[in-house]
């Protein structure tokens, strides 16, 4: 057991912190992060990425990752966040690329992986649906082989930024007898297909992140199953698995913490920084505790992982802890703000003329939407709860 | 000891019920938000109608004079619909203010207020104030029969439909002194005043005002000259009172929004109400919910009372108040799931407006300072 940084982690360290301050796009540092970022902007820093070969970390060396140790691996996510980088978009580096490694067959390694390396291809998950939320296995989108297509019909939701997306990874039902989780399929479905429409969803802060995706005759190459029919339901467990560890955001925290205690040192309570407030401070401290707790979990798990152990049940811990953290960072960024959380200036606001950028302190602008918006860290990617039940029942043997 | 309403205060309750009803159901309420102007003037008037805006005012100024419990019945029944007109910026707050001034003053004043001709906004806030009242930069200097004002006011709830402001300003001492605070009126056509309007995120309205060399007349004082600190408290606690009352009403629908959809939306064959972890969930909100209310009805009693009693109801009213309006709004969501997220339901609504809630007139750390000090 050891947690010193060894001389080349260091040098490891400068390299990469060059390396960002050097590339990550002028453009993406000067506007608002949270906020109206095209399709472009969320790729660009991708694309650099890309060239330099350091798209996907993640991925094992022979498919394009970096060769990194995980604790290589973790000063690099370390250091993306102290320099504020645009979040990389997770569908096809994250969810689908390690699936594909560990079920597709050698053409979808080589076209689907190709595609995700580049950027060329957004992809979408399409898993929720209206009735099944929690429920997942209960899903209805039906796929009926005719031919060597797959006809396929239903309704997909909770769509993240499927406005963009090139690509949908699609769970279908191939079987209705037998247990629910018996009977579906992994589809790789084009989004230009025709049959297909995306209709947009707002979220209670404004945004559009979200989306119904409606499928009606869309026709499947057969050969776009990833695995065996009717297998779909391990390799969605596997991608939800890896969803969650990816989840955690401990370095993005840590980065949020360091804004709120700017925050706090801006903002006045009877004349003295809020900063100094002991009520205010020791809630921002015993946030940091959680954070530090939940900083060695995942590194004990990365650890783990590396062995080639899971990721197992543990990862739901991440999933948990890091969200409420999250949660509470933007409950308190809120707080610190006071009065100016409440002005609601959003960009369609700001293009009506009105200069409302001058309404409140630089920091307080989309405070509050962020914290509604962060509400749905706790439902999305198998909700809370549904994530305590897989302790108890996985780990805890309930 | 008698909690219970009396009919005339039923009757009260029901007249608001029906015209929730009737005027404002869900897309009703979002279609106002989203208009130019942001309330609907017809509905104005139709508060003046029903005598609502002369509620609390005494029958010489040509109100009803009712007390705290029937402003608690119409603000709690406001707090259901989410109405954004400003019912408590106007009459509770600006009223409360003006029920105190002279005779001069109520008289000019008052029937502006009860005939729904003019809307009138508090503001008190300053960028470097937070919750403290008494931190004040903005100025009013006497020059012959003038006040001077210059300064700043911040997040002016209302602003943007007020023609009238009541104004805390700093006529002696030094930036937080209690001494020195004065109470002004300043009609919003005053030159030299400059006033920039937004939305803010409950679905309301806000400016941001900044007073240069603003001259009103000296007759335009509420109270004695820097003797305006105890007054600008009492009023906050009246418009608390309202506040928590508004909070109590939309807590309620978000409790029944919550059962209702936990007993109809189902996951892994059943209904998920039935899940243990979901009910202790909702019996939480509801105990929540419940405890609101009764600090609610307290605070709404006691506000006669002398000051440490006074002051110990009115924090600690906002203090379980911003606990709840928390817990509630965030569990109404989770429970929502996916549903709970989205601008179309009203769920997120009602989860905003009672996470502002949560932190007007002050947030939980104030308050407890407030009541640990209160003696």
């Amino acid at each position: 057991m050891d947690l010193a940084f060894t001389k080349e982690d260091e040098n490891f360290r400068k390299e990469v912190k060059d390396f960002i301050d050097k590339n990550f796009p002028q453009k993406l540092k000067d506007i608002d992060k949270r906020t109206d970022l095209t399709r472009e902007d969320m790729l660009s820093w991708h694309k650099v990425l890309y060239k330099k070969g350091w798209i996907a970390p993640q991925w094992p060396e022979e498919y394009g990752g970096t060769g990194w140790n995980i604790t290589q691996r973790y000063i690099w996510d370390q250091e993306c966040a102290n320099a504020g980088t645009t979040p990389l978009i997770p569908f096809g580096l994250t969810m689908l690329g390690p699936v594909i490694i560990g079920f597709g067959n050698e053409d979808q390694k080589d076209w689907v992986l190709k595609g995700i390396l580049s950027g060329n291809d957004w992809w979408c998950q399409g898993y929720s649906e209206s009735g099944a939320g929690s429920d997942l296995a209960s899903l209805r989108t039906k796929a009926e082989k005719v031919g060597d297509h797959y006809i396929v019909n239903g309704h997909k939701t909770w769509t993240t930024l499927a406005q963009f997306a090139d690509w949908m990874f699609c769970l279908v039902r191939t079987k209705n007898d037998g247990k629910p989780q018996e009977g579906i399929s992994f589809l790789l479905i084009d989004m230009k297909t025709e049959g297909i429409e995306v209709k947009p969803i707002i979220t209670l802060d404004g945004g559009h992140e979200v989306n119904e995706v409606f499928l009606e005759d869309v026709k499947v190459p057969a050969e776009n199953l990833v695995g065996e029919e009717n297998m779909g339901w391990t390799i969605a467990k596997f991608l939800l698995g890896n969803e969650r560890t990816g989840i955690a955001g401990v370095a993005r925290s840590k980065k949020a913490v360091e804004r709120l205690k700017d925050i706090a040192s801006s903002e006045y309570l009877d004349g003295e920084n809020l900063i100094n407030d002991s009520d205010f401070n020791s809630k921002i401290a015993d946030l940091e505790v959680d954070l530090t707790a939940l900083e060695y979990t995942e590194l004990r798990t990365l650890a783990k992982e590396s062995k080639g152990e899971g990721p197992g049940a543990e990862s739901s811990i991440l999933k948990i802890k890091g969200t409420e953290i999250q949660q509470r960072i933007t409950e308190l960024t809120m707080e610190a703000v006071g009065h100016y959380s409440n002005p609601y200036l959003t960009p369609a606001f700001e293009r009506q003329g009105s200069n409302y950028l001058t309404i409140g302190p630089d920091y307080s602008h989309g405070v509050a939407q962020n914290y509604f918006n962060t509400r749905k860290t706790s439902i999305y990617g198998g909700s809370n709860e549904i994530q305590k039940n897989i302790i108890a029942k996985m780990v805890l043997g309930l | 000891m008698d909690f219970s309403f009396s009919e005339e205060q039923t009757l009260l309750r029901n007249t608001i019920q029906s015209f929730i009803q009737d005027n404002y159901d869900f897309d009703k309420r979002q279609a106002i938000v989203k208009s130019e102007e942001g309330m609907k003037q017809e509905n104005w008037k139709q508060f003046a109608e029903l005598g609502l805006l002369g509620l609390p005012f005494s029958e010489e100024d040509g109100g009803l004079n009712f007390g705290s419990v029937e402003t608690m019945i119409v603000a709690e029944e406001f707090g259901k619909g989410l109405v954004v007109e400003p019912y408590i910026q106007t009459v509770v707050t600006c009223g409360g203010f003006l029920r105190r001034a002279s005779a001069n003053i109520k008289e000019k004043y008052i029937p502006g207020i009860i005939s729904g001709e003019d809307i009138w906004a508090f503001a008190y806030a300053e960028p470097q104030g937070r919750y403290n009242l008494n931190d004040l930069t903005t100025t009013a200097t006497l020059d012959g029969d003038n006040y001077i004002i210059n300064g700043y006011k911040s997040v002016v709830s209302g602003g943007p439909w007020a023609n009238k402001f009541i104004v805390s300003v700093r006529t002696a001492g030094g930036q937080r002194d209690s001494d020195g605070i004065s109470v002004l009126i300043v009609d919003k056509n005053s030159e030299g005043l400059s006033i920039r309007d937004y939305p803010t995120v409950d679905g309301s309205r806000a400016s941001e005002i900044t007073f240069e060399n603003v001259s009103i007349s000296k007759d335009e004082l509420i109270g004695e000259e820097g003797k305006g600190a105890e007054l600008i408290e009492l009023i906050v606690d009246e418009t608390i009172a309202a506040i928590c009352s508004e909070a109590i009403g939309a807590m309620k629908v978000l409790n029944d929004a919550t059962v209702e959809y936990c007993k109809t939306r189902k996951q892994f064959g059943q209904p998920i109400g039935k899940f243990q972890v979901l009910q202790h969930r909702m019996v939480d909100m509801f105990m929540q919910y419940e405890q609101s209310v009764s600090m609610t009805y307290m605070v709404n009693l006691k506000l006669d009372e002398e000051y440490a009693e006074r002051r110990k109801a009115a924090s600690g009213a906002k203090v379980q108040i911003a606990k709840a309006a928390k817990f509630i709004g965030q569990s109404a969501v989770q429970l929502h799931g996916g549903m709970g997220m989205t601008d179309e339901l009203n769920v997120g609504h009602y989860f905003k407006r009672l996470s502002m809630i949560e932190n007007s007139y002050g947030n939980i750390d104030h308050h407890l300072k407030k009541y640990s000090t209160a003696g």
